[in-house]
């Protein structure tokens, strides 16, 4: 477990080369005078219309919620993934190769079934 | 000298060297020790690497496009990328009005932290790598989808329209292509029986023929391919750089970000390039290892390079594919985009891991 100390370091470390660059170069960096112009939003020399926090199109979700999906299906393949090849090897007891590669077939039936019903229902198309 | 590697957290040589040359004993000065070398060297590394990057990814654009690219500074324009880096350093940051301030100068400290935390796992020869997790393949499927938070933070708090559109489309990019890049490594994971990328290393060692990109017939070049591409994707490149398409979004998600700001969304993007190429060398092409032949003349002389510039030999093969494919294709629209994942990517990589489950259960690998 000690070696996931760096996990934490690691996160200050890179908050602190961003924070350090900025800094620096806030101390460093020349400032032009303040105008009315100078903050505007960039818009191709347009004043901005409207808002820009404005419900989003709802395709975006649906995406995400299909990556939920594999995502935690990958987190569920990982174990097994991960001791398949000493099952292959025989390492561990009580498990055949045959078992274990038909349970992950049957797994990957059963994913790819949901894959193709999203996908007749329209789900994958971007429109 | 032998390194016993589990009595200090970190696996690191240059930290090893510093703690024997101060003659260290007590466990958390020399873990203070370990880090801030550790530290002090990825900060080096990723400054250098970032603007050699540049650099390349400049001079090997104009050569295939004819032209010859920047000349002036230095020696064919070999400074260019610092010079770069200075201007960019001494720009004045702006931040639009309306903006939410806090938000805005916290978008890119995520990919940055990304990086490091990447950074600190990647094997770069036997004995120089910050530390081995166990858990190495799983924390790297998730500190991938990290930084897709940075982008979509960066565009939510530029209150630009192009920004938001941007960070919109890079979020499901990024999302879409990470479940390939996941499905890859869980390929390696199953050939190869563990999760460290040290020990994924070591499951290749012997000839050229032991990396898992030959060693799994089939399914590991398939593997290696969509790593790649879903990497590119994932590291928002041409093709498929839909989240910053400069002639529909002005920049994307960085639009609105100048100076210092927008150079570290730079140098996170450019080193997301060096982590997907090494990982694509780590985990199919041998990472640090030697190429073997079997020709004993040969061999003697190639194990002679050390480990870590094969390392680097290999990530920057990799770069250059990655550079090649951009500049070689056009730019894909967004539905073509997300198509191209859920409908093609997708299914082969779980054929390509069930096709490795059969060839790990029939012994088929070579």
């Amino acid at each position: 477990m000690e070696n996931y100390t760096i996990i934490p370091f690691m996160t200050v470390l890179g908050i602190l080369f961003v924070a350090g660059g900025m800094i620096g170069s806030w101390i460093l960096s020349y400032s032009s005078p303040d105008n009315e112009h100078k903050n505007l939003v960039y818009e191709c020399g347009e004043l901005t219309i409207g808002q820009t926090h404005v419900r989003f199109k709802v395709g975006y979700y649906i995406f995400a919620l299909i990556f939920m999906i594999f995502d935690v299906e990958t987190l569920f393949l990982f174990p097994c993934v991960r001791i398949y090849n000493d099952v292959a090897n025989g390492l561990i007891a009580g498990l055949s190769i045959s078992t274990v590669m038909v349970e992950l077939v049957v797994f990957f039936v059963i994913l790819a079934f949901g894959l193709l019903y999203a996908w007749r229902k329209g789900v994958l198309k971007w429109s | 000298m032998e390194i016993d590697i589990n009595k200090y957290p970190t696996t690191n040589a240059i930290g090893d060297y510093v703690r024997q040359l101060m003659g260290v004993e007590h466990k958390l000065l020399a873990t203070v020790i370990d880090y801030s070398m550790a530290a002090l060297g990825l900060v080096i590394f990723v400054s250098i690497t970032a603007l050699f990057l540049v650099y390349a990814e400049r001079k090997v654009c104009a050569h295939f496009q004819a032209r010859l690219g920047p000349m002036r500074v230095g020696y064919h324009g070999i400074l260019q990328a610092l010079a770069d880096g200075v201007k960019l350093f001494f720009k004045e940051g702006l931040r639009p009005k309306d903006s939410d301030a806090v938000v805005f100068y916290l978008a890119p400290m995520i990919p940055m932290m990304a990086t490091f935390l990447i950074l600190s796992i990647l094997p770069f020869d036997h004995h120089l790598q910050v530390t081995d997790l166990d858990g190495g393949i799983l924390f790297v499927i998730a500190i991938s989808g990290f930084s897709t938070f940075g982008l979509l933070t960066a565009g939510w708090a530029s209150n630009n329209k192009y920004s938001m559109i941007g960070s919109m489309r890079a979020a499901a990019q990024m999302i879409s292509y990470e479940i390939s890049v996941a499905l890859s490594l869980l390929l390696v994971v199953l050939l190869s029986g563990e999760t460290s990328l040290m020990k994924i290393v070591y499951s290749q060692q012997g000839t050229v023929a032991d990396w898992w990109i030959f060693k799994a017939p089939v399914a590991g070049f398939l593997g290696a391919v969509v790593f790649t591409i879903s990497s590119i994707a994932e590291t928002n490149r041409g093709p498929f750089d839909m989240a910053e398409a400069e002639s529909e979004l002005t920049a994307g998600f960085h639009t609105e970000y100048s100076g210092i700001t927008f150079s570290m969304f730079f140098l996170a993007e450019f080193m997301a390039m060096f982590i997907a190429s090494a990982l694509v060398a780590t985990c199919f092409l041998g990472g640090f290892l030697a190429p073997q032949f079997g020709v004993d003349a040969l061999d003697s002389l190639l194990i002679l390079v050390p480990g870590f510039v094969w390392f680097l030999i290999k990530a920057y093969a990799v770069i250059f594919v990655f550079m090649w494919i951009r500049w070689t294709f056009p730019r894909l629209r967004v539905d073509q985009l997300m198509a191209f994942e859920w409908k093609f990517l997708l299914p082969v990589a779980l054929l390509n891991l069930v096709f490795g489950a059969v060839l790990v259960a029939m012994g088929w690998i070579l």
